[in-house]
């Protein structure tokens, strides 16, 4: 019982968030766009492509803190064996390799027109690569067991070695800075920025990091559901092995008029 | 208007890259939500069919959504 204390306890704190959080990521993301798009100036060195980054640098955060998140649940899975750190980092895995394959994306995009290529092996796009691989490994290994224990035990393991790759992109710019041409640091972090770039940014930041946790709510919902039919399934399995999963409407039907003639 | 589309001559990488940010983020959510409302059917259907198979037991479940 103290197994699905913790998932209901989410499930009733969570439900009340969820239209505000969504109502929050849609107006963070749409007062995002009109500064990023219109409201911002142009760069004096990049022209318009500076807008990219209003998307680049937030897709990068989002890849990051995701699998921070996602490794800290692993963790936990591992240690106290809490079912819904599992869920939790089930559920984050697709959000963050979405928005780390948009950070590699966009970052081509920004990488053309003014590196003048669109892919260079350095250091940061290759651990970024690196982290993106990390997602997929995760979420192929989590379902790739029959039982969920397992898979769960495995992609723990995986997520928190690959956590050393977090540092390694966070710093590989400054620890591998002399790989790069002085003119192609585009370096656009922190304080080094514009104020009027720095409004954008943080609306979309914000707007990106809602956006998660909206789907991370979604997606424990839809975790958890399927858990309740593995449970089911199997619970029905033991008390009556000969009725198939495919005959579920006539179970219906027989268990109705049963229960009807009582 | 057009000016702004062109962003400079750049609009081609800019509005690539909004674009595939959107769909990517839209696809997902929509995803998750149908994931949802089927997981959610089913799990109904069983429960449904397992409370009127054993009307007489007391269920210790959780409500999930």
């Amino acid at each position: 019982m103290h197994r699905f204390a913790k998932p209901s306890v989410f499930l009733k704190f969570t439900a009340p968030i969820l239209p505000w959080l969504s109502a929050l990521t849609v107006i963070l993301i749409a007062a995002g766009l009109y500064f990023s798009l219109i409201g911002s100036p142009v760069d004096y060195q990049q022209g318009h492509t500076v807008r990219i980054m209003y998307i680049h640098v937030p897709a990068a955060w989002m890849g990051l803190f995701c699998y921070v998140g996602m490794a800290i649940c692993g963790a936990m899975s591992l240690i106290w064996k809490h079912p819904l750190a599992d869920i939790c980092a089930r559920a984050t895995a697709p959000v963050g390799a979405t928005f780390t394959a948009l950070c590699l994306i966009t970052g081509s995009l920004w990488g053309e027109p003014m590196w003048g290529t669109w892919w260079v092996w350095d250091a940061r796009l290759t651990s970024m690569l690196i982290l993106l691989f990390l997602y997929l490994g995760y979420m192929a290994l989590v379902n790739a067991f029959d039982d969920p224990e397992r898979g769960s035990k495995a992609g723990s393991a995986l997520a928190l070695v690959g956590a050393v790759n977090v540092p390694i992109v966070k710093f590989s710019v400054d620890w591998w800075n002399t790989l790069h041409q002085p003119a192609s640091i585009v370096r656009m972090d922190g304080p080094a920025v514009d104020p009027s770039m720095q409004l954008p940014l943080a609306l979309m930041i914000l707007g990106f990091t809602c956006y998660y946790f909206v789907v991370l709510i979604l997606r424990v919902r839809l975790e958890l559901n399927e858990r309740r039919i593995r449970a089911l399934h199997l619970s029905g399995m033991f008390e009556d092995p000969e009725t198939p999963t495919s005959a579920k409407e006539q179970a219906y039907e027989a268990g109705h008029n049963a229960g009807a003639k009582q | 208007m057009s000016e702004f589309f062109s962003m400079g001559g750049y609009g081609g990488y800019i509005w690539a890259s909004y674009g595939v940010t959107a769909l990517a983020m839209i696809v997902l959510l929509i995803a998750t939500l149908r994931g949802l409302r089927s997981s959610r059917i089913e799990r109904e259907q069983l429960e449904a069919v397992l409370q009127s198979r054993r009307p007489r037991r007391t269920k210790k479940t959780q409500q999930a959504s």
